[in-house]
């Protein structure tokens, strides 16, 4: 089932990625390719069969509440942005614009 | 012929004996990548004013009790270490060095036993790949054969280990990632059981998916590296209660009475034909040292693959999701009008075309519309494929299969179809879907004269019998002590 370049562009939107005319082409026909080969999984039966979310076999890792001093400082952390910083706030462009 | 090819076995009895010193270990390292890591390119961040120090400390220390205790090794740069590059081979964290501020539990647990951090190793962007090839810092060469890939996304490490950079390398393995660049460069790589060891610090690509591992010369290396770095971690819910066995000690128990399948659906045809006698010759030696061969079938074998490149985009599509540009990364253009602008600029300044194919095939199998039909169905079909591996355990106690259809594929060859580069996963893929360990090593070579790696599959936590198996194999044969000539 081929994606049309609609489909493509909203995709990209969705993933915060933006695609030239030319990149629509091509990752519509390496999208399509892709996904044809996944459509196969629709010829196993999976009536009756619960999803595999992860293969730990855990159940609620869970720890006492309890605070643990560890890890990197803030201003260690913020050291890492390439954003100007003030008063140990990560200054971006309004969200709206 | 240098020290940096002891392996650790060799270089912890030589250090214990005094006969050579930890300094004069990482220095041969170290001449050795300025030697031949130009050819190569496995190596992308160097950390050698700090590995001496390191070496310095340890040998005016002369404490040599742990076996890892003075030993060089490298980490695929996705491992987080404090205060060294750590880049993802990805632009989005190269264009401002991303130097993390905390260490992963992985590397931290093995410097606390005094090995030594010589730096970054290679890997697909992100690690997205089948052979370094999408890698910001460009492909790592095959040291067998400079025209040829290395494999991936592991591709560094491997290349790295076999060409005696480090006596042994960290890498990881989500679709095959260790175990297919073992096989191409002839070393051992070994995967461990999903929750074995702790993915705390680690890059994560797909996280129900993601495994630790590492490239080594020998299964015994491999056996004391796990030692070193398994169990649980209170920083990764995903890290399991088993105990950490002495992986080690129960290597020389041997395989009489070993039950191993060899799965009908990994001989298929159009694969290599060296690659298929190597493996079955592989089954001659372990019956000749005790062990029974058993035909066994994994039905969903053909639909693994399918499964996979559903799952793992939809998770790096999440994943990825954090590389916005905020708190770390490429920051393409301050002067974005919104957030919003600035994301998409960041992002799509940042990714290389691999990494956005899979974020958004992932975006769409997860969209409004399509989750049931295909990520739904996929973690359906992955319960399925989970439940063949238990069931031939049933039966059987390990898996022998071949890695990759093909031994180490030319420079280039795979890049024209997406879907092309995926197949080189069918056989590693499965292994990853059901959480279960696996251990490459080497077992024959081509007529061209590249190595050929077989992968020794266990039930889930099944380290130890793997690793047995695979030392009774190196004890009959000489495979794993070839060396390229560079």
């Amino acid at each position: 089932m081929p994606l049309s370049p609609a489909q493509v562009r909203h995709i990209a939107k969705l993933a915060r990625l933006e695609i030239s005319d030319a990149e629509v082409e091509k990752y519509s026909r390496e999208l399509s390719s892709i996904l044809s080969y996944i459509e196969k999984l629709k010829e196993v039966d999976t009536t009756g069969v619960e999803p595999t979310a992860q293969v730990t076999g855990l159940t609620n890792a869970f720890r006492e509440d309890v605070i643990a001093p560890q890890g990197p400082t803030t201003a260690e952390l913020l050291a890492t942005s390439p954003l100007p910083i003030e008063e140990q706030q990560i200054e971006t462009p309004s969200a709206h614009g | 012929m240098s020290i940096s090819s002891l392996t650790i076995g060799e270089a912890h009895d030589k250090l214990l004996k005094k006969e050579i010193s930890s300094t004069e270990l990482t220095k041969a390292c170290i001449e050795q990548i300025e030697k031949v890591d130009g050819t190569i390119n496995a190596v992308v961040h160097r950390n050698f004013e700090g590995a001496l120090e390191e070496a310095q400390r340890i040998d005016a220390e002369q404490n040599f009790d742990h076996p890892l205790a003075g030993i060089p090794f490298l980490v695929k740069d996705v491992y987080c270490e404090k205060g060294i590059p750590t880049t993802a081979c990805s632009n989005v964290l190269r264009s401002k060095d991303y130097i993390p501020p905390f260490e992963s539990t992985t590397t931290r647990r093995l410097k606390e036993k005094n090995a030594i951090s010589l730096g970054k190793a290679n890997t697909d962007e992100f690690t997205m790949g089948s052979s370094t090839e999408t890698s910001c810092y460009g492909v790592t060469k095959n040291p067998w054969d400079l025209k040829r890939v290395a494999g991936g996304s592991s591709g560094g490490p491997a290349a790295a280990t076999i060409a005696d950079e480090c006596l042994f390398a960290l890498g990881t393995d989500t679709g095959g990632s260790i175990r297919q660049p073992a096989h191409f460069c002839g070393c051992v790589g070994l995967k461990v059981t999903y929750g074995r060891t702790s993915r705390f610090g680690v890059m994560s690509m797909a996280s129900s998916l993601d495994s630790i591992g590492t490239l080594a010369k020998t299964v015994e290396d491999a056996a004391i590296i796990l030692g070193t770095i398994a169990g649980k971690d209170p920083l990764d819910g995903t890290s399991g209660n088993m105990p950490v066995l002495d992986y080690r000690k129960t290597l020389k128990n041997g395989v009489k009475g070993l039950k191993i399948g060899l799965p009908k659906e990994y001989f298929i045809d159009g694969m290599h034909a060296d690659v298929e006698k190597a493996v079955r010759d592989a089954a001659k030696t372990f019956q000749s040292l005790g062990a029974e061969i058993v035909d066994v079938s994994l039905p969903l074998t053909p639909y693994a693959l399918a499964t996979y490149y559903v799952l793992c985009p939809s998770e790096v599509s999440s994943n990825m999701a954090r590389y916005d540009g905020l708190r770390f990364g490429h920051l393409e253009d301050k002067s974005a009008d919104n957030l919003i602008e600035l994301y998409i600029k960041n992002r799509t300044g940042g990714f290389g075309p691999e990494v956005k194919r899979r974020i958004m095939i992932g975006t769409y199998a997860l969209s409004a519309g399509y989750f049931d039909a295909y990520y739904r169905q996929a973690q359906k079909v992955r319960t399925l494929v989970k439940k063949d591996f238990e069931d031939a355990y049933k039966n059987v106690d390990v898996i022998l299969a071949p890695v990759a259809p093909t031994p180490a594929f030319i420079i280039g060859a795979n890049n024209n179809d997406p879907v092309q580069m995926y197949l080189e996963d069918v056989f590693t893929v499965p292994i990853n879907l059901a959480g279960i360990p696996g251990l490459a090593l080497p077992c024959g070579q081509s007529k061209e004269g590249l190595p050929i790696g077989m992968q020794i599959l266990g039930p889930q936590w099944g380290e130890e019998t793997i690793l047995r198996a695979g030392y009774a194999f190196e004890q009959a044969t000489d495979w794993h002590t070839r060396r390229p000539t560079l």
